[in-house]
């Protein structure tokens, strides 16, 4: 008992940044599928449900192209996932209010709570991994251009979710960010197919979306699509740029105090 | 340090323009428990959540033993805890993987958060409902929970906003019984509309109105705000009540509650029962403390015409 009372009065020297990350991860995913295993299966079924009808539709020739698009857009469906939580978290459970009168600082519950959504989506890149082996022939350079890819689009998106999620006051609201930004990230860019299929003026809108420019990127890198390396170059400018600005705009603009 | 927590003209005004908080003005020790009483709508919660620091005022300043609100937000948080007030148990989670959660939040190793778990979870008797899944558990179940996860932290101030609300009787009672433990080591700031929580928990009570702190002290000291020592209670519409001694508080239904000494009581109560009209005579209760200071304040901004914009100073 004395111990623990000693303990305590050192407590703000003892914390572990591990273990506030841990809770997120525990919260928002291994007690999720434990208890709700169907989150599972949903996980599993976001991405791959348009790499089966793209690879249906085009009678196979777009699957090696239409895998890569899953890798990408299954880091942009994790990002975008944790905005519908962190806004069912903080509005509907007041969860995020025991956190803020806690130790735990902003940086370390996003932290948290992206690395619980990529855990969560951890079986359905293993089985993406499985397929690219089977279907994809890239080189180890190209491998790391689309992996350095997924991970900028999965700073976006999370940047974008935890922004939206500050702002949004019931689930409800939620759900119509989520559609909202799913359309601009996930529909409108050519993710599972080249950009080349889209035709003129529609592709300028294409361009609107940062995933345009992620995809391209990977198509390029795998021989899936010839741009010069100019446009190579312009697209990974935009993309970063794209990041980096999302995550300003996330670290000014959210809000962990309400006001 | 101080061990203390004060409030300097604390404001809250809310961009729909809604006047929360009007100058808050509070010095009280951070021991024992302090309930917050006044009725829904009052102020109770933004009080709360500022001092929290999950919620940013727009006027004055508090600080808790020493360190401010907002300036020395992270310092607080190494001490408080909280339960909100529509806080809930996450749905896929049980009350033992809720309470392990939270604790890792504050930072416990998953060994000592399992342990600490385990004995709040005891400390609440809901240890057979450990592990069931949230969604199948009563409201009563879910709250406790809750609180089960805050008091097995470290925190030595803790912020229970409407912590019985929705539980039974018993479970409330059991509750209580938790609560009077931990003021022994801890401060609990509890917010309630429940008066008889107040009375049996509370060192200290605060009446809160519209968002203006009407009255602070001990249940003695609040008692003595109100010179008499009866309360007469007349049901029924239109009934023409005149004490010899006293003041009668009418309510908008018409009720009306007369505060008068106890020989007064004891006439009013002849004559009532002659009347034939429904009553009831009682020494005061905290209910009828919070009734008179309110209703009464209520009444004098009334008839000033106008709302008294600066608020009264309590200190410890």
């Amino acid at each position: 008992m004395a111990k623990r009372k000693k303990k305590e009065m050192t407590m703000e020297l003892k914390r572990s940044k591990w273990s506030q990350l841990l809770a997120s991860i525990l919260v928002n995913t291994i007690y999720a599928m434990q208890n709700f295993p169907i989150m599972l299966l949903n996980s599993l079924l976001a991405p791959l449900s348009f790499l089966i009808v793209i690879t249906f539709v085009s009678h196979g020739a777009l699957l090696s192209v239409a895998i890569e698009g899953a890798f990408i857009m299954t880091m942009v469906s994790a990002g975008m996932a944790l905005q519908a939580d962190l806004s069912h978290l903080k509005n509907d459970m007041k969860v995020q209010d025991m956190v803020v009168s806690s130790p735990t600082s902003a940086f370390m519950y996003i932290a948290g709570m992206g690395i619980s959504e990529i855990i969560y989506f951890i079986p359905n890149i293993f089985i993406l991994s499985i397929l690219a082996v089977l279907f994809i022939h890239v080189s180890i350079q190209a491998a790391l251009v689309i992996t350095a890819v997924m991970a900028i689009m999965f700073v976006f998106s999370i940047a974008l979710s935890f922004l939206l999620s500050t702002f949004t006051q019931d689930i409800i609201q939620g759900w119509a960010f989520t559609t909202l930004v799913s359309t601009l990230l996930s529909t409108i860019p050519p993710v599972y197919y080249p950009i080349t299929y889209i035709p003129m003026p529609y592709q300028y809108i294409a361009y609107l979306s940062p995933t345009t420019y992620a995809a391209q990127i990977a198509q390029s890198a795998s021989g899936f699509l010839a741009i010069s390396p100019m446009q190579f170059a312009i697209d990974w400018i935009v993309l970063i740029l794209a990041a980096v600005v999302m995550f300003i705009i996330a670290a000014k603009k959210t809000r962990w105090r309400e006001i | 340090m101080a061990e203390s927590l004060v409030c300097k003209n604390l404001g809250k005004t809310y961009k729909t323009g809604s006047n929360a908080l009007r100058n808050i003005n509070l010095n009280i020790p951070t021991k024992g428990i302090f309930a917050l009483i006044g009725r829904n709508g009052a102020g109770k919660t933004t009080l709360v959540r500022i001092l929290a620091t999950e919620l940013l005022q727009t006027k004055g300043s508090a600080t808790i033993n020493g360190f401010d609100v907002v300036k020395d937000a992270d310092k607080i948080r190494q001490l408080i805890a909280i339960v909100p007030q529509e806080g809930r148990i996450i749905p896929w989670t049980t009350p033992r993987q809720m309470v392990i959660s939270y604790l890792l939040y504050r930072g416990f190793s998953y060994k000592e958060a399992k342990q600490r778990a385990d004995e709040s979870l005891k400390k609440l008797d809901i240890v057979k409902y450990a592990n069931t899944q949230s969604s199948h558990l009563s409201g009563g179940i879910k709250r406790k929970a809750l609180v089960a996860a805050v008091i097995s932290s470290e925190a030595k101030i803790i912020f229970l906003d409407e912590p019985t609300t929705g539980l039974d009787p018993i479970s409330r009672a059991d509750l209580w019984d938790v609560l009077k433990e931990m003021k022994k080591d801890r401060f609990i700031f509890l917010t309630t509309h429940y008066l008889e929580e107040a009375e049996r928990l509370a060192d200290k009570i605060g009446v809160i109105e519209d968002g203006k702190l009407f009255a602070l002290g001990t249940l003695q000291e609040l008692r003595k705000k109100i010179k008499y020592e009866y309360s007469v209670e007349v049901f029924g519409k239109g009934a023409k009540i005149k004490p010899k001694t006293g003041e009668v508080v009418t309510g908008l239904d018409e009720h009306k509650q007369i505060f008068t000494t106890a020989k007064e009581a004891n006439r009013l109560s002849k004559e009532l029962i002659k009347k034939g009209i429904r009553f009831s005579s009682n020494p005061v209760s905290l209910e009828e403390i919070f009734y008179y200071i309110v209703k009464r304040s209520i009444d004098t901004d009334r008839k000033n015409g106008e709302e008294k914009e600066k608020g009264d100073d309590y200190g410890a």
